[in-house]
């Protein structure tokens, strides 16, 4: 492998300068948390640059994936709550989950019953009144057993396992979440994706907001256990940095299995289907399967990330899964630094999630200055909520980025570079 | 014997579900309609899902907000709220907005030849550059749109109770009958009609027959922007006005458009309507309509206080449900659309 070019270096090392001028301005605690961030954003930024930048997948749901991974991450590690275990009320869920699993078995005895000779209008029909049937009967028997448990220990707490697994469950969880969409949806255009992943993402928010027995819904959960000593035992800065190692090791070995990936045949196959998907199948490629490979590979990765990020933040809170707008700072993230360019995704997610926290007091600055100067000015009195509108703005700023850099730099700052074989 | 079969008639019950079930079922599958006819003119004609359009709904009723606001004082005339009377002039402004956001954002897009997916993700970025300046203009609060206070009210006596409909529920379902019927017509006579028909069915040989894409795009959009400013202050006016009034519902609206069949108007009309329905009759409590058989049946079957099929906070899932079921046991929708490859 050669030295790294010129365009690499220069935009590293001005990355590098204005990390070092945030640490100078905001000091080493402010610094390393958003390091932190930044570094579980990459996570997730690897991998959408897989379903973007590898496959040309359109992912909008990466906020429902991410929700998804921390809420199993959390339930994994969290301390055993012991008044739930100790009642007769784990009894009780297991019954009302055994009565799902036996509804679910009774509906798919009832799709199956073409194979005895039912005609399949009469097993369409017979499906539906069997699926009615078995949900209001499940529900019947779900409501009251988690209602009790909302009444009595509150929620059912978690399993108390190290968080290493409980990051490996996460990630699992939303591959396993991507694998059940894309069965659906990867046969379809790339809209219909876009739509069932934004959908899918909603429904998983609901439930998790609404599922009070299972998450405690916006009660919140805190404190999240760490995989490294927390503030409290080693100070802020000495805490983040351990966690930052621990992150920047995750990064390190996802990027370098990667980047053989990506130079394997494997890698090759999947460049020519997403380049030419027709001549690709004509090759005998499985297009579809192997697409579904790059989006649950894609959204394990997106889990691991997005459960060290809410594993940072130590608190799980299903509300603060806003859908758009972080899902699309990921989007600017990895298109700006150019999708199919790993090196180029760890830059733009830094570069823009710096932005990204410093616009906040910058944009505050210019709007109180712009209502200051026009107070003087014109004698125009700034409304009173200027401070949530400014925020606004920073809305604005990425929509706007994304519509650019679709339009003058499709392939980000750091283009993917063609393959070469000798 | 007629008499005595309306005395048996559970009234209260019977009234009760035409204004919570079936009456709220159109107002929102009338939205769910106007809405959808856009997206999926649209998506017929231009190839893309135009994540936008829900804030283009939002966009609309503030520029009839601000039409009331220049014009009328607030002032309702001929005894219609002014919001609805200065509707075309926010209809207007809204498919020249749709005709600029084209022109600016996607017709360079176009001109490159990008994957349509590139299209979309543009798309998203208008959208929340549109979010970004209506909370930075109007802030993040409510409006109300009908300065005039109480809104009026009809009451269609109906067995001894009455059928309750305001004044802007009225005209949101009239104006979408209209619509509906003013679109067929255009549709199926006029010439600009059978041009976009042409279009979206074949655009290479719709282009060798001499019809001009440019204009059709144009079309398309006037009739999409214009439809959605009606649905937005249809829905501002029924409700209250806010910025994040349409994000809730762009994800319906895909819903109804593929439902639908996309490229279909009247499947988007029959679509928006079938995602009201069942979004309404899921969270309908059901328990009131079989409270009243309580007294024929045994003992032992006792009706529960609530019979719904999913609890109130869980019905912003219902579309997507209709969605997945749709994509995958017909995904070319109820009426046939597209080949959606």
């Amino acid at each position: 492998m050669s030295a790294l070019p010129r365009r690499e270096i220069v935009l590293f090392s001005g990355l590098a300068v204005l990390v070092a001028l945030v640490f100078a301005w905001m000091g080493a605690a402010y610094g390393t948390r958003m390091l932190v961030e930044a570094s579980c954003y990459a996570i997730i930024g690897l991998g959408l640059t897989i379903q973007w930048g590898y496959a040309g997948l359109f992912n909008v749901g990466i906020m429902g994936f991410i929700a998804l991974a921390a809420f199993v991450s959390l339930f994994v590690t969290y301390p055993v709550n012991g008044a739930f275990w100790d009642s007769d009320m784990p009894g009780q869920l297991g019954w009302a989950l055994a009565a799902v699993a036996i509804g679910a078995a009774a509906v798919y005895a009832a799709s199956q019953t073409h194979r005895l000779g039912l005609p399949k209008k009469w097993r369409t029909l017979l499906t539906l009144i069997v699926l009615a049937i078995a949900y209001l009967w499940a529900q019947s028997i779900f409501d009251p057993a988690t209602a009790q448990i909302e009444r009595g220990a509150g929620w059912i707490g978690g399993l108390g396992l190290p968080v290493w697994l409980g990051w490996a469950a996460g990630g699992a969880a939303a591959g396993a979440l991507g694998w059940a969409m894309g069965r659906i949806t990867l046969g379809l255009r790339a809209d219909y994706m876009a739509i069932a992943t934004l959908g899918i993402s909603e429904i998983v928010k609901a439930f998790l907001k609404n599922a009070d027995w299972l998450t405690r819904g916006t009660l919140t959960v805190s404190p999240i256990p760490w995989p490294v000593p927390t503030p409290q035992e080693i100070g802020f800065v000495a805490s983040r940095a351990a966690y930052l190692s621990v992150t920047a090791l995750l990064i390190l070995a996802i990027f370098v299995l990667l980047q053989r990936a990506w130079h394997s045949p494997w890698g090759r196959m999947m460049r020519a289907i997403r380049d030419n998907e027709v001549s690709a199948a004509a090759m005998g490629k499985d297009v579809n399967r192997r697409r579904l490979e790059m989006f649950v590979l894609g959204n394990v990765i997106i889990g691991i990330g997005g459960a060290a990020l809410v594993t940072f933040t130590s608190i799980f809170d299903p509300s603060a899964f806003v859908p758009l707008n972080h899902t699309f700072l990921i989007w600017v993230m990895v298109i700006l630094g150019g999708a199919g360019n790993n090196l180029g995704t760890v830059f733009g997610v830094v570069l823009v999630y710096i932005i990204w926290t410093m616009s906040e007091p910058a944009a505050l600055f210019l709007f109180q200055q712009g209502a200051y100067w026009s107070n003087e000015l014109f004698g125009w009195q700034a409304p009173s909520d200027l401070a949530t509108r400014a925020l606004q703005m920073r809305v604005f700023v990425i929509g706007l980025t994304i519509t650019l850099v679709l339009r003058f730099a499709p392939n980000g700052l750091l283009p993917e570079k063609p393959v070469k074989y000798e | 014997m007629e008499a005595g079969f309306l005395a048996a008639l559970p009234a209260q019950e019977l009234v009760f579900f035409i204004n919570r079930g079936l009456l709220a079922g159109l107002i929102i599958g009338s939205v769910y309609a106007l809405g959808a006819v856009g997206v999926t003119l649209i998506f017929g004609i231009l190839r893309f899902a135009h994540f936008a359009h829900g804030d283009m709904m939002t966009i609309g009723a503030f520029v009839a907000l601000i039409c009331v606001a220049l014009f009328s004082g607030g002032e309702s005339n001929l005894g219609l709220p002014a919001a609805f009377v200065l509707m075309p002039l926010a209809m207007a402004a809204t498919a020249f907005i749709a005709i600029g956001v084209d022109r600016a954002f996607y017709a360079p897009l176009r001109r490159a030849k990008v994957r349509p997916v590139v299209i979309v993700m543009s798309s998203i970025g208008v959208m929340l550059m549109m979010q970004g300046l209506v909370r930075l203009f109007a802030g993040t609060g409510t409006w109300q749109l009908e300065a005039g206070g109480a809104k009026t009210i009809y009451r269609l006596p109906l067995l001894g109770r009455d059928i309750i409909l305001t004044q802007p529920q009225a005209l949101l379902i009239g104006f979408t009958a209209v619509a509906a019927i003013a679109l067929h017509l255009f549709l199926t006579r006029s010439r600009m009609g059978k041009a976009m028909r042409a279009v979206s069915d074949n655009p290479d040989l719709a282009r060798v027959s001499g019809i001009s894409i440019d204009s059709v795009v144009r079309a398309t959009w006037v009739i999409a922007g214009a439809l959605a400013a009606a649905a937005g202050t249809l829905l501002a006016l029924d409700v209250t006005l806010k910025p994040d009034l349409a994000f809730n519902i762009v994800l319906p609206i895909f819903a109804a458009a593929i439902v639908g069949g996309i490229g279909q108007p009247y499947g988007a009309i029959a679509g928006g309507m079938l995602v009201g329905f069942t979004e309404t009759f899921a969270v309908f409590n059901w328990s009131v309509l079989l409270r009243p058989l309580q007294p024929f049946l045994p003992d032992f079957i006792d009706i529960p206080n609530r019979i719904a099929f999913v609890p109130t906070e869980y019905k912003i899932v219902v579309p997507f449900f209709i969605l997945i079921v749709v994509l995958i046991w017909r995904p070319t929708g109820i009426f046939r659309g597209r080949v959606v490859k």
